[in-house]
């Protein structure tokens, strides 16, 4: 076994270059180079946790933004429906206040009409009365020789008229 | 034992060979010569520089090289922040330099180098020579760190929560073994795994080599299996290599967290 054999011979040179290039190990790469390699990874991490934070606040920004425009939107359109609702009611009721205007007018035409109407039709009927009374006078004169009352053929016309 | 008849020797992988300055380098009459096991621990380094410097190149956007040594990093940083928590931070570097030192040890021991002749590879982690000094330097530090910020205060450490006040004679005598173990445990751990592993390696193909020099038959019979056992160890080797290394920084960093946060 070298390793007990030689070992009176070799271990000053052993320890001696174990502690050199060890220590060159340490020095020059575990103290010089690991501590750089380690920063750039915290830089970097950082730059990534950043970033995360930064799109993280871009997006509630876009979010509140949205929601702003929505809100927005809504009360625009409640406003729009209250408007048409409005005209819609307004122009209900001028439609309702003509009709009605338009309606009694009519009525009162209407009325106006019948009275017409009825005014005639007993100006007509006393017309046809008087016709029919001095007619049955003039027939009762010609067929009987008989001169009537007017009086009389009068109310015989209109009883019979009427019957 | 049929391996030491065999012509390959398995312990041979393990002798360390002087390159230069056997003779006259030196500091205080110890011998610092520098080795086959030195050489593969500048190359581990230089690999290890190499992998790191291609890593950091600081992009925002990462490419996958930046990314395989960053991932490393994080791995260390959040086993340090999992077993010590905040203060473990700082320890990251002396973790990283633990963790990634050992991995590339051990995998660059496993490079099939032998192939091209005169070469071998060789693991410095298979020393326990090598294993000490780091076992030492993490004992040290938890010491340091343990009486620096909890003073004597750091010996209540042999006597856990719970303890029976009837056990109070031996509980702390116990604690006191396992800690002192640990620096060798940490040791012998890494440098046996790694020995353990190539040794069976040679072992095998040894079996593989004379199996097939003494005819077909047992070519077939035994260097075939033994062969595709090799090719099985050498996954499981690869896998002991990470396990090694991770489990060498995972302890060090659970000692570290008895010296940073004293129960």
């Amino acid at each position: 076994m070298p390793q007990i054999s030689q070992l009176a011979a070799t271990y000053s040179s052993q320890i001696f270059w174990m502690l050199l290039f060890f220590g060159f190990i340490f020095f020059v790469i575990g103290r010089g180079m690991v501590p750089k390699v380690m920063a750039t990874v915290e830089v970097r991490d950082k730059q990534i946790a950043s970033d995360l934070a930064a799109a993280e606040a871009a997006r509630a920004a876009a979010n509140a933004e949205e929601e702003a425009w929505r809100s927005q939107a809504n009360a625009q359109r409640a406003e729009a429906q209250a408007v048409i609702a409005k005209a819609k009611q307004e122009a209900a009721k001028a439609s309702e206040i003509s009709l009605a205007e338009a309606n009694s007018r009519i009525d009162v035409r209407l009325n106006e009409a019948e009275a017409r109407i009825g005014e005639a039709r007993a100006q007509a009927l006393k017309d046809i009365e008087a016709l029919a009374a001095e007619a049955a006078g003039d027939i009762v004169l010609r067929l009987a020789g008989v001169k009537v009352d007017a009086k009389a053929a009068a109310a015989a016309a209109k009883e019979a008229l009427n019957a | 034992m049929a391996a030491e008849q065999a012509k390959v020797d398995p312990m041979h992988q393990f002798t360390i060979e002087p390159m230069f300055g056997t003779d006259h380098w030196s500091i205080a009459g110890y011998n610092i010569a520098f080795t086959n096991s030195a050489l593969w621990m500048a190359i581990t380094v230089v690999a290890l520089l190499v992998f790191v410097a291609g890593g950091n190149k600081r992009q925002l956007v990462p490419g996958r090289w930046q990314m395989a040594v960053e991932s490393l990093t994080g791995f260390i940083d959040n086993l340090l922040a999992a077993n010590v928590g905040p203060a473990g931070k700082k320890y990251v570097p002396y973790i990283f330099s633990l963790f990634s030192f050992i991995l590339f040890a051990n995998l660059l021991g496993l490079v099939p180098l032998a192939l091209i002749p005169g070469l071998h590879p060789f693991t410095p982690t298979s020393h326990f020579t090598a294993t000490g000094v780091l076992a030492i330097l993490s004992f040290s530090i938890v010491l340091i760190v343990g009486f620096w910020r909890h003073g004597f205060h750091f010996f209540s450490l042999f006597v856990p929560h719970g303890t029976p006040i009837w056990l109070l004679w031996l509980i702390p005598f116990i604690e006191l073994i396992s800690f002192l173990v640990r620096p060798f445990s940490l040791a012998l751990r890494l440098f046996v795994a790694m020995m353990a592993g190539h040794v069976l390696l040679e072992v095998l193909s040894s079996f593989v080599i004379d199996s097939s020099n003494s005819g077909l038959l047992w070519g077939t019979v035994v260097g075939i299996p033994s062969f595709v056992l090799m090719v099985a160890i050498s996954a499981l080797e690869l896998l002991v290599a990470g396990i090694q290394a991770y489990v060498f920084a995972l302890l060090t960093s659970l000692y570290l967290n008895d010296a940073e946060n004293l129960h």
